[in-house]
């Protein structure tokens, strides 16, 4: 018995004194994220790892309600204070840039070379002046959710893979009561939802037009293919019928006519797979997104979430950060991050990982990180509307496809002028 | 040195006054500090997260004018309070006066008619969206069982924002009916019985009457009415969802405009602009209204 004590009082001294020698180097980093209840405990244990791993670093990981963490952010650059790691969405990044609360990623550790050759090529969005500014762990991308049960139903032997095939399965699982009223919809349609984004990347590029200039400086979809891609996404609506805006009422409404059994089809991102999982009593499945011909041209649109480095890390704490950063961005942490928060790694040899890209549900929308675009956006909420407007227009007004796209337009390009009137460098 | 003493009246007083104070304070600290600083920043092109927040005078008030959203928000809220205020005063009334005739379960009515006021708005707002749903909502139900044609409802710039103001005057005719009641209660029955023994009834009794002796209760209803439909945001936002202000921006309201242009936008210059707009428009308003309805009787 006494050894034993005495053995715990060595114990317990030696490790205070190795607590001391420690704290005497001891660096405390902050990181900042919204909250997302699978990330933030994700975090906290990737912290607990990273820092068994780099004694003498702490993390102290932070985060804040989705809807305030822009507030917050603000608030805290403005009182110069705020974190020393941080989580943006990549739209927003060229703002933050801007305002000169990101540093570039030190080439030394982050080079540029290296990330376009290690990463998605979605990427490249992050990258001003020739310089990367944050890195994502994750990105996300479009694909066709189904419902097997209702294929099936129909007769629809695989899911479609042309745009024609795609409109046959949506006609052939649309129901009507005697009423006329839809109570099944064949595509769950949704302008304000991902099908803006389906028309602006996959649509137009499918129909052979480049939505934006290379420099992202003007709107370039105004044109006859471009207006033949859009009334092809209005006629669903106006004369196919396979499905009406708001069937389903609230912002996520076609996900939740899709996960009750309603709509035949929805396109979503890899983001909705949880939600879907978890309230979905139909047989389900995902598939890539259709092109346009058989062998045609695929495309997709992806976004990511990034970390960045503020200016507040400097000195020890910088390089503490820029460990921290490699860490969160390392292949180890972005496997964990799939499976764990359910978002796709933003590696390229994890994405052309054939065990990865073959699972049932990632799979596709892990193909297709290989060909998604991000949206070079300004102003994200304001050219998502101008879209969402310009469908209405046709659907609501009966204005012709060409007219309303040609307004939405001349509507998109004054906001892209306006924001280069102020940025003139990017 | 003593100290004077006050009289009992004074050191009340005093107390009153401390206790006054203290609410006070907060609220210079929450509303009026805010507010003259919303003002401030107005006449700054304030982007939520740049560090540069140039001072640019009256700009933001030049792009709002020539900003076709915001105007179109301002039109709707003007229209909201055209269409909502008649309606739902003439309801209010005319239930009032129904509850005030009946003895028997009175105040059971007076409660159900209350009860959408206590009801939360989210919660009502989403019951009516679907309630307007074309696929799925009884109201086409009903059109579709008599053979009329279906109606799209919120989903229709020309009939959207009546459908909001449906929910709206539903929501708050509960509390129009109580302040009518105890107008009506108020209005001694002794001018009635002269004006019966005269030989006046019915139509002229209201009329001449229970209108102007009303008239204190109707200016206090219609300016509180008014200003619930000009600061419209709950309602609009959550009965249009995923096209926020309903397509077309068929149902926008300034308010909601301001949350866009703030809080998706990062344009707080500009949205404080709106909300300096709003403040002048309430106020004239308000002022008018009191002005124009105000007529003290005296019999």
């Amino acid at each position: 018995m006494r050894y034993v004590f005495a053995a715990a009082t060595v114990a317990a001294l030696v490790l205070t004194l190795a607590g001391i020698g420690a704290g005497l180097q001891q660096v405390t980093i902050t990181y900042w994220q919204y909250f997302f209840a699978s990330k933030v405990k994700l975090v906290d244990d990737l912290v607990k790892q990273f820092e068994a791993q780099n004694s003498g670093i702490q993390v102290v990981h932070e985060n804040f309600p989705y809807d305030a963490y822009n507030q917050k952010v603000a608030s805290a650059v403005s009182a110069g204070q705020g974190p020393d790691v941080i989580n943006l969405f990549y739209g927003w990044v060229p703002l933050y840039v801007d305002s000169g609360y990101l540093q570039a990623l030190p080439a030394e550790a982050f080079s540029p070379m290296e990330i376009e050759r290690d990463f998605v090529p979605m990427v490249k969005n992050s990258r001003f002046d020739g310089k990367y500014w944050a890195l994502p762990t994750a990105v996300r991308s479009l694909a066709l959710f189904y419902n097997a049960d209702l294929l099936r139903a129909a007769d629809i032997g695989r899911p479609p893979i042309t745009w024609d095939e795609f409109l046959t399965a949506a006609q052939r699982t649309t129901v009507r009561d005697a009423a006329g009223r839809l109570t099944t919809e064949g595509f769950g349609v949704s302008p304000a939802g991902q099908d803006h984004q389906l028309i602006r990347e996959v649509l137009f590029r499918q129909w052979g037009v480049a939505p934006y200039s290379a420099d992202g400086r003007r709107v370039t979809y105004a044109t006859a293919q471009g207006a033949e891609a859009f009334k092809w996404y209005t006629d669903l609506i106006s004369q196919h019928k396979v499905g009406v805006i708001d069937f389903f009422p609230g912002g996520n409404g076609y996900r939740d006519a899709f996960m009750a059994g309603r709509a035949g089809m929805i396109v979503d991102g890899s983001f909705a797979v949880g939600s879907i999982r978890a309230g979905t009593k139909a047989g389900w499945g995902v598939t890539e997104l259709p092109r346009r011909t058989l062998g045609g041209e695929p495309s997709n649109f992806g976004s990511y979430w990034v970390h960045g480095l503020t200016v507040h890390a400097q000195g020890a704490r910088r390089d503490a950060a820029i460990k921290f950063l490699k860490f969160l961005t390392s292949e180890q942490v972005q496997r964990l991050w799939l499976q764990q928060v359910g978002e796709l790694p933003a590696s390229r040899k994890l994405v052309n990982d054939p065990q990865l890209a073959a699972d049932a549900i990632y799979g596709p929308f892990i193909r297709g990180l290989a060909y998604a675009r991000a949206t070079f956006f300004v102003d994200e909420s304001a050219q998502r509307q101008v879209l969402v407007d310009a469908v209405n227009e046709v659907v609501v007004n009966n204005k012709s496809p060409r007219q309303a796209l040609d307004e939405a337009a001349a509507k998109e390009q004054k906001i892209l002028d306006e924001f280069w009137k102020k940025h003139p460098a990017k | 040195m003593s100290v004077p003493q006050l009289r009992l009246g004074t050191r009340r007083a005093l107390w009153a006054y401390t206790f006054l104070f203290v609410p006070l304070l907060f609220y210079i600290a929450i509303r009026l500090g805010p507010a003259f600083s919303s003002l401030y920043i107005s006449l700054h092109e304030w982007n939520l997260i740049s560090p540069s927040k140039p001072f640019v005078g009256l700009q933001n008030f030049r792009l709002l004018a020539r900003d076709p959203r915001f105007v179109q928000a301002a039109v709707n809220t003007v229209r909201y309070v055209l269409v909502g205020i008649p309606v739902q005063m003439a309801l209010g009334l005319a239930v009032a006066l129904l509850l005030q005739r009946i003895n028997r379960f009175r105040g059971l009515f007076r409660a159900l008619y209350f009860m959408p006021f206590v009801t939360p708005i989210v919660a009502a707002a989403w019951v009516w969206q679907w309630m307007y749903s074309e696929s799925f909502g009884p109201l086409n139900e009903i059109l579709a069982t008599v053979g009329l044609p279906l109606q799209p409802f919120l989903r229709n710039p020309g009939q959207a924002l009546y459908a909001v103001a449906a929910m709206i005057i539903w929501q708050y005719l509960g509390f129009q009916i109580v302040i009518f009641l105890a107008g009506l209660e108020a209005i001694p029955r002794v001018y009635y019985e002269a004006a019966e023994v005269d030989g006046a009834s019915g139509w002229r009794l209201f009329r001449h009457i229970t209108v102007p002796l009303l008239n204190p209760t109707l200016v206090f209803s219609v300016v509180y009415g008014t200003i619930v439909f000009l600061q419209l945001f709950t309602q609009v936002l959550n009965m249009t969802f995923g096209d926020q202000g309903g397509p077309l921006a068929g149902t926008l309201t300034v308010v909601l405009y301001v949350y866009q242009l703030g809080f998706q936008r990062f344009m707080m210059g500009e949205a404080a602009a709106a909300t300096a707009v709003l403040f002048v428009a309430i106020l004239g308003i308000t002022l008018l209204q009191i002005r124009v309805l105000s007529k003290p009787v005296e019999y």
